[in-house]
């Protein structure tokens, strides 16, 4: 099988690694750069749960051919903590906490990584956009009323989720 | 994971590459093919991918060209396309709209393909990376194996319209779409096709004809919806049955008639 070299930023530290043809993004990230936060749901583009962001744009891992990552930039949820100093939790992390956004907790690496992209665009999104981000990430805890008034609190600066309410 | 991947820097040699290799597959945003490449489909075992410039490009005139890697999350987000913006923001969700392509779209199984339908309805052409041309309303219908390099379309003079119908919002698979080119003053082509309808997008004839020149005089609505269906055979899966699209294909096509 032949390998393909490639390069890429990871969470913001430069990576140089050999992908199997066919293999995905997501199998390279958690087999081969050792990055366990994208999840593995369906593994065919439906759940979100391996949600990562390209470029700053959200995408499927696990329907992304590793190779065309090369020469860009990978986000992941391991950078979020990580890019606070010290592994303190980023705001959006906090509001999820806050908010029991999380219980089985499978979908919410996928589900951050899309509301960081949302709120890198969008700082001070509506309730209905914020549902639009996430309406490519399935929850079978939550029914998602939590997770969207996380995101919402996040985005108001930490106050109470009403707050972002319109 | 035995499939080779090729990346070609033309589409004049990624065409020639897929021309010669029947078990290739072309890997234009991902999002179908990669399902099959993790599933262990051996019946492809090469995916050609295509870095030329002009396959992502767009251009806007009094034609609008749009390259066959051009993504739902570009149409959705160019100024200059913003009647095409309701069809890119209906397929997927935003991951996968990052990704799909305007290529992909038109070779998407059923229940997918909202933007193959939009671009039958405004007549659009596909543009093969040989140079041939045929309308997506054939090509959608079986399509000659080709690599579609772009797609070409005169810029809607009349009233362009679109309704996904589906259960699950604000992302859920569509038991039908509906688009509809509509001219204005009473001349030019009614065009009304749907997806979901049939094996393919369709252009649902009888609506068009009862629509002709009149589209928005009531009498003509209430004619189209009640012939929205005919000669048409729709999907029967688990989304809904034949039966029902039948149902309410008038239903939907009467309310996007209204609209506005």
């Amino acid at each position: 099988m032949a390998k393909t070299p490639i390069a890429f930023t990871h969470n913001g530290d430069e990576r140089a690694v050999f992908v199997d043809d066919g293999q995905n993004l997501l199998d390279m990230l958690r087999r081969t750069a050792g990055d366990l936060t994208p999840k593995y749901g369906c593994g065919q583009g439906t759940c979100g749960a391996c949600t990562v962001l390209v470029d700053g744009a959200p995408q499927l891992a696990c329907i992304t051919l590793a190779e065309t990552v090369d020469g860009r930039r990978i986000d992941t949820v391991a950078g979020l903590a990580a890019g606070q100093g010290g592994g303190r939790l980023s705001p959006l992390q906090k509001a999820f906490m806050d908010n029991f956004a999380a219980q089985c907790g499978y979908c919410t690496d996928g589900m951050l990584m899309s509301a960081t992209a949302l709120l890198a665009r969008n700082p001070r999104p509506s309730r209905d956009e914020v549902v639009e981000a996430i309406s490519g990430n399935l929850c079978r805890c939550t029914g998602y009323e939590a997770i969207i008034n996380a995101v919402l609190q996040a985005a108001s600066g930490g106050g109470s989720a009403q707050a972002g309410r319109r | 994971m035995p499939v080779a991947v090729s990346t070609f820097r033309t589409l004049s040699e990624a065409a020639r590459a897929f021309e010669s290799d029947r078990a290739a597959r072309i890997y234009s945003g991902g999002t179908i093919v990669m399902r099959d490449v993790n599933e262990g489909d051996v019946s492809f075992n090469r995916l050609i991918r295509i870095t030329d410039p002009a396959y992502r490009a767009v251009s806007v005139g009094s034609e609008i060209r749009l390259g066959g890697g051009v993504t739902m999350g570009e149409i959705a987000a160019h100024r200059d396309l913003a009647f095409l913006a309701p069809v890119a923001r209906a397929v997927g969700g935003p991951q996968v709209r990052t990704v799909a392509t305007v290529a992909g779209n038109l070779f998407a199984p059923r229940p997918y393909g909202e933007m193959a339908a939009a671009l039958v309805a405004l007549g659009a052409v596909a543009e093969t990376a040989e140079g041939r041309r045929l309308p997506v309303e054939e090509l959608v219908r079986g399509a000659p194996r080709a690599l579609v390099a772009a797609v070409a379309f005169p810029r809607p003079s009349g009233d362009f319209r679109f309704a996904k119908v589906t259960r699950v919002r604000p992302k859920g698979a569509a038991l039908m779409s509906i688009a509809a080119l509509l001219p204005r003053g009473g001349s030019g082509e009614t065009r009304i096709v749907f997806n979901g309808m049939g094996p393919h997008p369709v252009r649902a004839v009888a609506a068009e004809r009862a629509l002709a020149g009149r589209a928005s005089d009531p009498s003509a609505i209430a004619a189209a919806a009640r012939a929205a269906a005919e000669g048409l055979s729709p999907l029967d899966d688990a989304l809904a049955s034949a039966w029902y699209r039948r149902e309410v294909a008038g239903v939907h096509l009467k309310r996007l008639l209204e609209s506005r």
